[in-house]
């Protein structure tokens, strides 16, 4: 095929989660007849169980199809899948940076929510032309008007001839091809100037190394290049190039502006093919890289501890192996007096660290024991120099301290609006500053707050969705440091210090923290032959205090002849129960306790 | 001359289960009494083991072994009676009340029996029902009285505390009884609320109320001081006598002196290993009691050291270090002496340089102090 890079469409897909972005990109595919029905696999971008089962998508993948349209022209449409979490913002911007428009999915009986915004708001400061479509329009509850009358009021682009369609029973898809090859421009490279290709994702093959993602702006890229990376100032010669075919990699001999393709180099890891970096050749440089190149830094810490402290080397290599597909992921090794060795780790944000800790446990698996997240703090000592905290265990003395910021972000809720007033009260318990309210419809509304992130950070998501009934939606974005009363509040446990229960809160909501986790440790921890005390201090001054009353009993009232080897089990299994607890001091702690005060739930 | 034994005998029948009772037991099978009592016999009779011990002790427990008819009870008391029995043998035999009628206690009597233990658990009719038992109080009480007149002088009441809805007025009135009638042995169990019992299906969902760990041990501390004022001392975690009517059956468990275990699901311990009987009543009765030994092992030395302490320790005894040396060759102080100063710190335990043994709070947070006594 002659390359015309007016037959070419690059274009994502941006909606919700469940408003049916994956469906929509399988029958796409479907359609552009390279795959047969029954080669295709239920939701053919979404490759990782764990993202089929959340329904959301981790990992950026791309996929090119070749439709025949109407006119008689065959079009080549790259589709570049997003990540649909705020958590990889970046990474999302790099795959919308990757296209020239975006697919607007809105579920026609759900409308607009957070999420769908901020894609959305994401893709216009991209310059994307957007083709919305209304999907699900088929649900007995589907308001197709209001969807539309939504898309235009809330994020102010026509939607009067949208599509309306169903992905999932194949209703005007061909009018989708139709929206995409009209409404979104074609690139406009220049394939003779030197080379620039963003890379917008890459994965790691055990067999090719890295495999790169990339878009082409400009020039050509082919075998043999000698491709340099410029933010990590890399040369590697390209040993494949090719595009994507759905579910596969197809090589080809050379990829040319306009195209969205891959190569191959030996690369050894995915931190050195960041995403949102500029490709160029070694010899003939592009004279300054792509715009919008950032290095994206961890937003939340935590410790994760295997729970059998043998384990240690096996999480070491878990890790190891997870961070060669997700250069975002850091850790280093920790240790803690209460759990051992560990790691503490970094993560975009709380999906990114579920995400890695269900990884863990379920592909390696592996028990772990994981510590409240952290955010960074900034603390700014006498002498004016700063520290970044990451793990509370580290705060230094509040002698040297004169000042500490937190970071805040902008947060915007979608929701029904009966419950307003309850989200707006949990908001302002979460120390949050309300910035506005707009009405979306009668019923619905925008709230948009300030919130410190290390508020939203433990349970935030979770008691939103209870006390909306699961109708509200959620989206935040850093927006800076704030300057905040801060204090370290620490748990004592038999008088000895529990450094993996310490953690930074507000002054303001440190009694209530302490007092709360003095009550859940005191249900978690076990009778033990003495009295145990559990304090909540915030540095020498004990703000809470619980106490664990002595066992006074624990008899095996009969025990004759056919009972002693059974009796002699149930004391192995106490015995085998025992040793799968933390020991503080002289203290069993089981390692449900450090999960558990992570989840304070109200009431 | 031949090494003495205990040898145990288990009837699985009752009238009816009690709620909160985890032993192999059945109810409502009469029809299988007799298959049963035939096995038994024949087990007895074909044992190998009996031809190499010296009986010393009988014991025949349950379920309830007084629900089988005097016939049968005679029968199975002569069986063992022929494989031969120490001049002076204690011979046991359980008994609920509801189920002892005269001929019965004097079939016994003639067979040798010379101990009667009987279940009366609670002075209270509502404890009784509450706990499933079919008798009521004045059962017991006749039950007692024809025990007394049939001869039988050497007898052990069952006592149940920390019962739902028992209160301390409820047990001191137990014990009360207890001190107008006498008994030589009592003993005095804390309810333990076993998987597979229908209490624990009701502590499970929230539906059992018992008296807290506190009551618990306040209830036990008073039979241990109103026994104590008819001369029965403890000897044993739950089990009380007059010095002298220990029940030497149940202190060769203690002591881990051999026993043969005859009947459905019972356990032996002869020559170092440890086996039972099928806990399946048809293939007990269709093997005639010449099953397979199932569960056979031969405890190493680490894990008698282990039982020697955690058996040893249910004495007040506790464990001799002479005794220790002599069986397994090692001191004491080298195996456990950690374990020993560990609890000994902590007042639950007391070392007199030539035994160990609990002191009254270890002996209530015994399992806490066995499991040190685990090696890892």
């Amino acid at each position: 095929m002659l390359h015309d890079q007016s037959k070419i469409r690059n274009f994502c897909i941006i909606a919700h989660i469940d408003h049916g972005k994956s469906t929509l990109a399988d029958r796409l595919i479907e359609k552009s007849g390279l795959l047969t029905q029954r080669e295709m696999q239920d939701q053919v971008l979404d490759t990782m169980d764990l993202e089929r089962e959340r329904g959301i998508t981790i990992k950026a993948q791309a996929v090119r199809l070749v439709h025949k349209a109407d006119s008689g022209d065959e079009y080549i449409l790259n589709l570049i899948d997003t990540p649909g979490h705020v958590d990889f913002s970046y990474e999302v911007s790099r795959s919308l940076a990757a296209c020239e428009g975006a697919v607007l999915v809105v579920d026609a009986a759900q409308g607009v929510e957070a999420q769908t915004l901020a894609n959305v708001y994401m893709a216009l400061e991209h310059e994307l032309e957007i083709v919305p479509v209304v999907n699900k329009i088929d649900l007995a509850s589907a308001n197709p008007e209001e969807a539309i009358r939504e898309i235009e009021d809330f994020i102010g682009i026509p939607a009067a001839d949208a599509p309306l369609i169903s992905a999932k029973n194949d209703i005007n898809i061909d009018l989708v091809f139709e929206k995409i090859i009209a409404g979104i421009p074609s690139p406009k490279g220049d394939e003779n100037a030197p080379l620039k290709a963003m890379i917008f994702d890459s994965v790691y093959d055990s067999y090719k190394g890295v495999i790169v993602f990339m878009r082409i702006m400009d020039g050509k890229l082919k075998k043999g290049t000698k491709a340099y990376f410029m933010a990590t100032e890399k040369m590697y010669e390209a040993v494949e190039v090719g595009f994507f075919g759905p579910g596969k990699f197809v090589p080809c001999d050379e990829l040319m502006a306009g195209d969205v393709g891959y190569m191959t180099a030996s690369i050894k890891s995915v931190g050195d093919t960041r995403p949102g970096d500029t490709v160029t050749e070694f010899e003939r440089r592009a004279d300054k890289p792509l715009a919008g190149y950032k290095s994206v830094n961890p937003m939340v810490y935590c410790g994760i501890f295997p729970a059998d402290g043998a384990k240690y080397q096996d999480l070491r290599d878990a890790l190891d192996k997870l961070k060669l597909n997700d250069a975002s992921l850091q850790f280093e090794p920790e240790n803690s007096i209460a759990l051992g060795f560990g790691f503490r780790c970094g993560f975009l944000g709380l999906l990114h660290l579920e995400v890695i800790e269900e990884r863990l446990e379920r592909e390696y698996n592996l028990d772990l024991v994981t510590t409240a997240p952290s955010v960074i703090y900034r603390i700014y000592k006498h002498d004016e120099s700063m520290m970044e905290l990451s793990n509370p265990s580290d705060m230094p003395d509040p002698s040297v301290v004169s000042r500490m910021e937190e970071p805040i972000v902008k947060a915007e809720i979608i929701l029904p609006s009966e419950y307003i007033g309850a989200i707006m009260e949990l908001c302002q318990q979460r120390r949050g500053e309300y910035l506005s309210m707009e009405y979306v419809e009668q019923t619905r509304a925008i709230l948009r707050y300030e919130l410190p992130l290390n508020e939203i950070i433990y349970d935030f998501f979770d008691t939103l969705k209870s006390r909306s009934r699961g109708y509200a939606s959620f989206d935040y974005e850093l927006i800076g440091y704030k300057e905040s009363n801060l204090v370290r509040l620490d748990i004592l446990v038999n008088h000895e210090l529990v450094d993996a229960l310490s953690f930074v809160v507000h002054a303001s909501g440190a009694y209530e923290r302490g007092r709360k986790i003095a009550e859940k440790l005191k249900k978690e921890i076990p009778r033990h032959l003495f009295e145990v005390p559990i304090q909540a201090c915030i540095g020498s001054k004990i703000i809470a205090r619980e106490t664990v009353s002595a066992m006074r009993k624990d008899v095996l009232a009969k025990c004759y002849g056919g009972d002693i080897t059974r009796k002699k089990k149930l004391l192995e299994k106490q015995k085998e129960g025992k040793k799968r607890m933390r020991l503080v001091g002289s203290v069993e702690v089981p390692q449900k306790a450090f999960m558990s005060v992570l989840k304070l739930e109200e009431e | 001359m031949k090494p003495g034994m205990g040898v145990y005998i288990h009837i699985p029948f009752c009238i009816k289960k009690c709620l909160y009772c985890d032993f192999p037991s059945f109810a409502g099978r009469q029809g299988r009494y007799e298959a049963y009592k035939n096995a038994l016999i024949k087990e007895l009779e074909a044992s190998e083991e009996l031809a190499e011990a010296a009986v010393e002790t009988v014991y025949i427990g349950g379920g309830t072994p007084t629900a089988l008819p005097a016939g049968f009870l005679g029968e199975i008391l002569e069986a063992a009676s022929k494989r031969g029995l120490e001049a002076g043998a204690e011979v046991s035999v359980e008994a609920n009340p509801g189920t002892l009628t005269k001929e019965k206690l004097e079939v016994l009597r003639s067979c040798g029996a010379n101990r009667l233990s009987i279940g009366m658990q609670a002075k209270q009719d509502r404890l009784l029902k509450a706990l499933g038992r079919i008798h009521g109080w004045d059962d017991f009480l006749a039950s007692w009285e024809l025990a007394l007149k049939a001869g039988f002088e050497n007898m052990n009441v069952d006592i149940m505390f920390c019962l739902p809805g028992q209160t301390m007025d409820d047990w001191r009135e137990t014990l009360c009884e207890i001190a107008r009638l006498l008994p030589r042995h009592v003993s005095a169990y804390s309810l333990s609320v076993e998987e597979g019992t229908a209490f624990f299906e009701l502590q499970r969902t929230g539906k059992l109320k018992l008296p807290s760990e506190e009551e618990d041990r306040a209830m036990f501390a008073e039979a241990s001081l109103e026994l104590g004022k008819i001369g029965l001392r403890q000897y044993e975690i739950s089990n009380f006598a007059v010095p002298g009517s220990e029940s030497r059956h149940n202190c060769r468990y203690w002591k881990r002196e051999g026993t043969l275990g005859f009947g459905l699901g019972a356990h032996s311990f002869w020559n170092g290993d440890r086996w039972r009987n099928s806990y399946d009543l048809n293939e007990y009765v269709r093997s005639a009691g010449q099953g397979r030994k199932e569960g056979l092992a031969r405890p190493g030395l680490r894990e008698s050291m282990e039982e020697a302490m955690f058996l040893g320790l249910r004495l007040n005894e506790g464990v001799s270090a002479e005794k220790f040396k002599a069986e397994f060759g090692l001191a004491l102080e080298g195996v456990f002496g950690s374990a020993i100063h560990k609890m000994a710190a902590l007042g639950l335990m007391e070392n007199s340089g030539s035994r160990v043994f609990l002191t009254d709070k270890g002996r209530d947070l015994s399992n806490a102090v066995f499991l040190e006594f685990l090696l890892d």
